[in-house]
């Protein structure tokens, strides 16, 4: 009992939170809103109209014509007033519908739009923390789940003008008979109510259902390689048998609330209407009343029950709409990204410095930069070296400001980062990742990408990353499509890519994170030397490779968040945890990295 | 997982024969699933009847009109009770003919459904892996999922409204034809515009349904682009490019949206307002002519109501057919899968392989995946019992390929392979899994505990329990990870082995292979970097494992294949060069180049 006490609480605060949401949409799109509930109210008042001219048509029109005849005009007023006023109706519809429609799609527009600029605005850790498939959620079944629920909106407020309008005709026709509608029509609306509250957890039950057959389906089908290695096939299929059996199990369950009520919808009224016949002969030989009014009353009955289920669809849906807008929600309010200066400093002229002046870091609990100071001259040329987690993926992300530190100061040319305008540190930096991502879109326009540069120096940028060559055999050459549904490259050529993206740019600070490990060791060994020789810039590489560890002016061992040694690589071979990790370099991870051949 | 993500735009191109057509999809539908077609008849009698008894009102107003209180009679309240009561009663049992009707069709579609789901994903796990490559599985996830529960929402609502619709509006015909026919066709003379206007806003919301189904797969690739590049898109400040970009998507989505607004808002008030002028037209018609064709005034009144009847399913139907052409979409697709044919036939029983080592040859092997072109063009060659062999070559040139079809995840599409002297395809399934094992490169794991995955590893007879779980890390090796784990052998492994690194993952899946204790272990080496200390553990486990074995390994590093006792060169699905590292070094050939790129990361060290 006092479980069901609080499980009704429960529902009532999703639907009071549900009713908020709803009112803080239309305050944003109230125009659309506002014109959708005039042609609601539209609608409900032509409605009502429309069985009163039906009634008045029965008496004044069929019922003489059959006695002693109808004068013309009489037959072609009430024709025309019929036909008008449900063209009224049905134009009331079009406008409820369209606007309705409007107000949603406009708000699942807004919706989408600021989640794209949170997803903006939000630091990198956030995309980092999230699977891609998470967030493409949010912005698509989020955002429709938090909407879907405006369509039916507008119809259902309305159907309260509807019963309104119906309850004062009933009275004004002949109260006795209203009586009978005041009987049916709290009756539907309890009924309603009664089919929300039992169909819901069953509708959550198949929801979940679905879900878990989804991620069995998921799973299997794509670790189908292993299953048929293992011999797994029949346990796998009897695994998703069961959950399919669950999933069953409940949509019957929901299927057959679904058939103790939706019939009743239309029975229900439809037993208003013959009591109304059987009282309304009654009166009706008493002379109460006329066939018109009876007839009016039976039409109106007839035409109630459908606006009636409305209330019902509404809050079928807010208990989704109420989970899809807090999920968006959580996305809404994730503390932004840094600060931004206003008016940027700017950077001198020429390849940049950096200098670390006691930089710490850490992801969240995780300290990954300790106390990190070291300086890099302007037009140096340095190779950063340390074990898996030693932070150098963190320092290039910072280098770039792609995060602030949380303690300590980097400084650019001797202008600390934060000061730099944004606008003018993306020209003047760029960072290329192992992980190189393509846009669907053109080479030339990968390369390029915003940056302004002209078609040569495109050419040129490919050329420096020696990616000129390959680009000119593919079937467009520079305007080949690349990415998800373009031409596939191999992970080397899109490292390449990648590489001229950031040379296009003309960087007076260039960072490599691990950017050529998919190239061809001896090709990465051509591309370093032309970039150090003939690049006007600062270096900073990330490598695995002993090859192009070794061309930097100086290497800096990186371990246990701080700078362990530094100098040139034969120097630091001296150095015994520098020679132990990189003689594991070409023993383990170094070697697996050649893909054989490419 | 983001190619799920999207709307499944690729059709399959090959639509199997039998599947073109509505009326081909819904016979051979119906003939899959037999649970549909028991009690159907029964089923459709239910609703019929219960459809029918909607025209029960209109009858019984047209009674109470005319024979209780019309004419210059004395009304008969009597027997206007009588009809009112024999009404009511009639109304109840329709609603209980329609619960039952509902209740019938929802538990026999719920069954038809899931034997479906369960058949076609047991289909799709029996297909051979030339039937498996990386874009269709997103599509067979869609097939058992999305495309199932299209059907489903079908089968319950618009497969049957299509029934109750048509005989609701046949059976107001007809009844509007013992009234007056006369008045029967000047309703349908006066509704048959509707139909033209129906079938015109029909197709506009077709062609507009499907240009917002292309704008919202476009506005999703422009997020997961933007999502996917989220550090470049930040690291080279193109905020604008993609504001606009994303924007400008979602801008034509919503107009999209609008366009199919505009027709979708005018079906449901077209039906009704050419009821109006049904309506209109019958008073008119009914009042300068009824007299005469003997028509009472009772009547008249049911000829209305029985109008505003038909207005109801006539709409409802034109909103149904969309949904139908999308149902039946999906179950085509659903059907086409049982349709691709099994790739391997079992032998039964099969010859069982003996104890102990065993050698593999393979003579003249061909083999390419459906509708590609040749993976391998004429392998021939013969792996010693107990040898530790590697092949390698350049990504692509079907040594991946050549390991699947040594553990017969596929059959070549021509000549054979034999295994300890027989030919692989007569060799039992059971024999066949215990004496081969495949390692694939990505180690994938199921969502459950490391145990679970490892005991996994031995199937049919003799389980493994904890003591052979435990056995199978110790013996590679690995038990000192195991207990560096929170929960050790006990932990969770995620999705797919998500929770885990790639690293992690390989050694279950080795464990998972040891367990097994095959007589040919076969591994594609993994490709995903991990830290060299992981790295050392793994090359331990894996020597261990491979002791006492058969051993062919798809290698991706020239030091495994400078450890093998042969090295088998592959390039562009042929055997190009084979024989000892050292020997193949000497040759200057495929082998020397591949060799010389390895040796360019370690030159300027040695």
């Amino acid at each position: 009992m006092r479980a069901e006490v609080r499980k009704n609480e429960e529902q009532r605060s999703v639907f009071g939170r549900g009713i908020r949401i709803i009112v803080s949409y239309v305050r944003m799109h109230p125009l659309p809103f506002t014109i959708s509930l005039v042609g609601g109210v539209l609608y409900s008042a032509a409605t009502v109209a429309s069985t009163i001219i039906l009634g008045r048509v029965t008496d004044e029109i069929i019922y003489p014509a059959f006695r002693s005849g109808v004068n013309t005009r009489t037959l072609w007023g009430g024709v025309a007033a019929l036909v008008c006023v449900v063209a009224v109706r049905a134009g009331a519809i079009v406008l409820r519908r369209y606007f309705a429609g409007m107000t949603s799609y406009r708000m699942q527009a807004s919706l989408r739009t600021r989640v794209i600029e949170r997803y903006r605005d939000l630091p990198l850790a956030f995309h980092r923390s999230r699977p891609a498939g998470e967030l493409l959620a949010h912005a698509e079944a989020d955002v429709q789940a938090a909407t879907d629920v405006l369509n039916p909106v507008p119809f259902s407020v309305t159907v309260i003008f509807l019963v309104l309008f119906a309850v004062i005709s009933l009275i004004l026709t002949d109260p006795l008979l209203a009586s009978v509608g005041l009987v049916i029509l709290p009756l539907l609306g309890l009924l309603n109510r009664f089919y929300g509250r039992t169909v819901e957890p069953a509708a959550t039950a198949a929801q979940q259902a679905i879900g878990e057959v989804s991620a069995i389906a998921h799973e299997s089908i794509d670790g189908a390689l292993v299953v048929k290695t293992l011999g797994r096939e029949d346990s796998e299929v009897s695994r998703f048998d069961q959950r399919a059996a669950v999933l069953e199990q409940e949509r019957v369950r929901m299927g057959r609330l679904r058939a103790a009520f939706e019939p009743a919808f239309e029975t229900v009224p439809n037993l208003g209407i013959i009591a109304l016949l059987a009282m309304g002969a009654w009166r009706l030989s008493t002379g109460a009343v006329t066939v018109g009014t009876l007839v009016q009353l039976v039409s109106l009955f007839q035409l109630l029950a459908f606006p009636m289920r409305m209330i019902g669809f509404v809050l079928a849906l807010i208990p989704r709409a109420v989970v899809g807008r807090e999920r968006l929600q959580g996305i809404f309010v994730e503390p932004s990204s840094m600060s931004t200066p206003e008016q940027g400093a700017d950077l001198p002229s020429g390849p940049v410095g950096v200098s670390l002046r006691s930089v710490a870091f850490s992801y969240g609990e995780h300290r990954v930069l300790n106390d990190l100071s070291f300086e890099v001259a302007a037009d140096e040329s340095v190779a950063l070296v340390g074990p898996t987690g030693a932070g150098k993926s963190t320092l290039a992300e910072l280098l770039v400001r792609l995060a602030d530190p949380d303690k300590g100061t980097i400084l650019l040319g001797g202008i600390d980062l934060r000061q730099i305008a944004p606008g003018h540190l993306r020209q003047s930096a760029a960072v290329v990742f192992q992980r190189s991502f393509m846009f669907a879109t053109s080479v030339k326009d990968n390369i390029a990408l915003d940056s302004g540069a002209s078609e040569e120096e495109v050419v040129d940028a490919a050329r420096r990353a020696q990616a000129d060559d390959f680009i000119r055999v593919l079937p467009q050459g520079y305007d080949t499509v690349v990415g998800e549904r373009g031409v596939t490259l191999s992970g080397g050529q899109r490292q390449r890519i990648a590489l001229a993206r950031a040379l296009a740019r003309k960087p007076r600070l260039l960072i490599l994170d691990d950017a050529t490990s998919a190239v061809d060791p001896t090709v990465e060994a051509a591309i370093l030397n032309r970039l150090r020789a003939e690049l006007n810039t600062t270096l900073i590489v990330i490598a695995y490779r002993v090859s192009a560890i070794a061309l930097a002016d100086r290497v800096l061992f990186l371990e246990g968040g701080r700078i362990q040694a530094s100098g040139k690589h034969g120097e630091l071979m001296s150095f015994a945890p520098y020679e132990a990790m990189v003689r594991a370099y070409e023993l383990g991870a170094g070697a697996s990295r050649v893909r054989a051949g490419r | 997982m983001m190619r799920s993500m999207r709307p499944a735009s690729a059709e399959d191109p090959e639509v199997s024969p039998g599947l073109d057509g509505a009326w081909n999809v819904l016979r051979r539908g119906l003939a899959e699933s037999p649970e549909l077609r028991s009690g159907m008849l029964y089923t459709i009698a239910l609703a019929v009847v219960s459809t029918i008894g909607s025209l029960a009102l209109p009858v019984l107003i047209q009674q109470v009109l005319d024979r209780g209180l019309g004419g210059n009679q004395e009304p008969r309240l009597g027997f206007v009770l009588w009809v009112c009561a024999l009404t009511a009663v009639v109304t109840g049992a329709i609603y209980f003919a329609g619960r039952a009707a509902f209740a019938r069709l929802t538990t026999s579609s719920e069954r038809a459904l899931r034997t479906l789901r369960v058949r076609v994903f047991a289909h799709i796990h029996s297909l051979s892996i030339a039937e498996q490559t990386e874009q269709k599985r997103g599509v067979y996830v869609a097939r058992v999922t999305a495309d199932v529960d299209t059907l489903s929402h079908f089968l319950e609502w618009s497969g049957v409204s299509w029934i109750t619709g048509s005989v609701l509006i046949v059976g107001t015909f007809a009844l509007m034809a013992v009234y007056s026919w006369q008045l029967m066709l000047i309703v349908l003379v006066s509704i048959a515009p509707l139909a033209l206007i129906l079938r015109l806003l029909q197709v506009n919301l077709l062609s507009s349904y499907d240009l917002v189904r292309t704008r919202v797969g476009q506005t999703l690739s422009e997020i997961s682009e933007s999502v996917m590049g989220a550090d470049v898109v930040r690291a080279y400040g193109l905020d604008e490019r993609i504001d606009r970009r994303l924007k400008g998507a979602i801008d034509r989505q919503y107009r999209a949206q609008m366009r199919a607004m505009k027709f979708q808002a005018m079906v449901f008030p077209s039906g009704n307002f050419f009821g109006a002028v049904a309506m209109g037209a019958v008073v008119l018609v009914g009042v300068l002519f009824g007299p005469s064709w003997g028509l009472s005034s009772g009547r008249l009144v049911a000829f209305m109501f029985l109008v505003n009847l038909l207005t109801f399913p006539l709409a409802e139907m034109a909103e149904n057919f969309d949904q139908t052409q999308t149902a039946i979409a999906g179950w085509r697709k659903v059907l086409a899968v049982l349709d691709i044919p099994r790739g391997l036939e079992e032998p039964s029983p099969g010859v069982i392989l003996p104890e102990g080592e065993l050698s593999i040859e393979a003579r003249g092997v061909e083999f390419s995946y459906t509708g590609g072109l040749p993976v391998l063009r004429g392998i021939d060659l013969d792996v010693a019992a107990g040898a530790h062999v590697a092949i390698v070559g350049e990504t692509g040139c079907g040594k991946t390929t050549f390991a699947k079809l040594l553990s017969r995840l596929a059959d070549p599409t021509s000549g054979q392979i034999l295994v300890g002297g027989v030919d692989l395809t007569e060799v039992a399934p059971e024999a066949r899994r215990r004496a081969i094992r495949m390692v694939p490169q990505d180690g994938f794991l199921f969502d459950g505990t490391i145990r679970a995955n490892v005991a996994y590893g031995r199937s049919g007879a003799g389980r493994a329990d904890l003591a052979d779980v435990e056995a199978a890390f110790r013996e590679l090796g690995l038990e000192d990870w195991l207990e560096w784990l929170p929960q050790g052998i006990d932990t969770r492994v995620g999705q797919r082995g998500e929770d885990l690194s790639a690293g992690e993952a390989q050694m279950v899946a080795l464990a998972r292979a040891q367990i097994a204790e095959p007589s040919i272990l076969i591994l594609d080496e993994a490709t995903s970097a991990v830290d060299p200390e992981t790295e050392r553990a793994l090359s331990e486990a894996l020597r261990r494992l491979s002791e006492g074995r058969t051993t062919v390994t798809i290698a991706h590093r020239l030091s495994t294949a400078e450890a093998a006792d042969w090295v088998f060169v592959f390039d562009q699905g042929r055997l190009v060069e084979q024989g000892c590292h050292a020997d193949l070094l000497s040759l200057g050939g495929r082998y020397t180049d591949l060799y010389e790129s390895w040796l360019g990361n370690t030159q300027l060290h040695a």
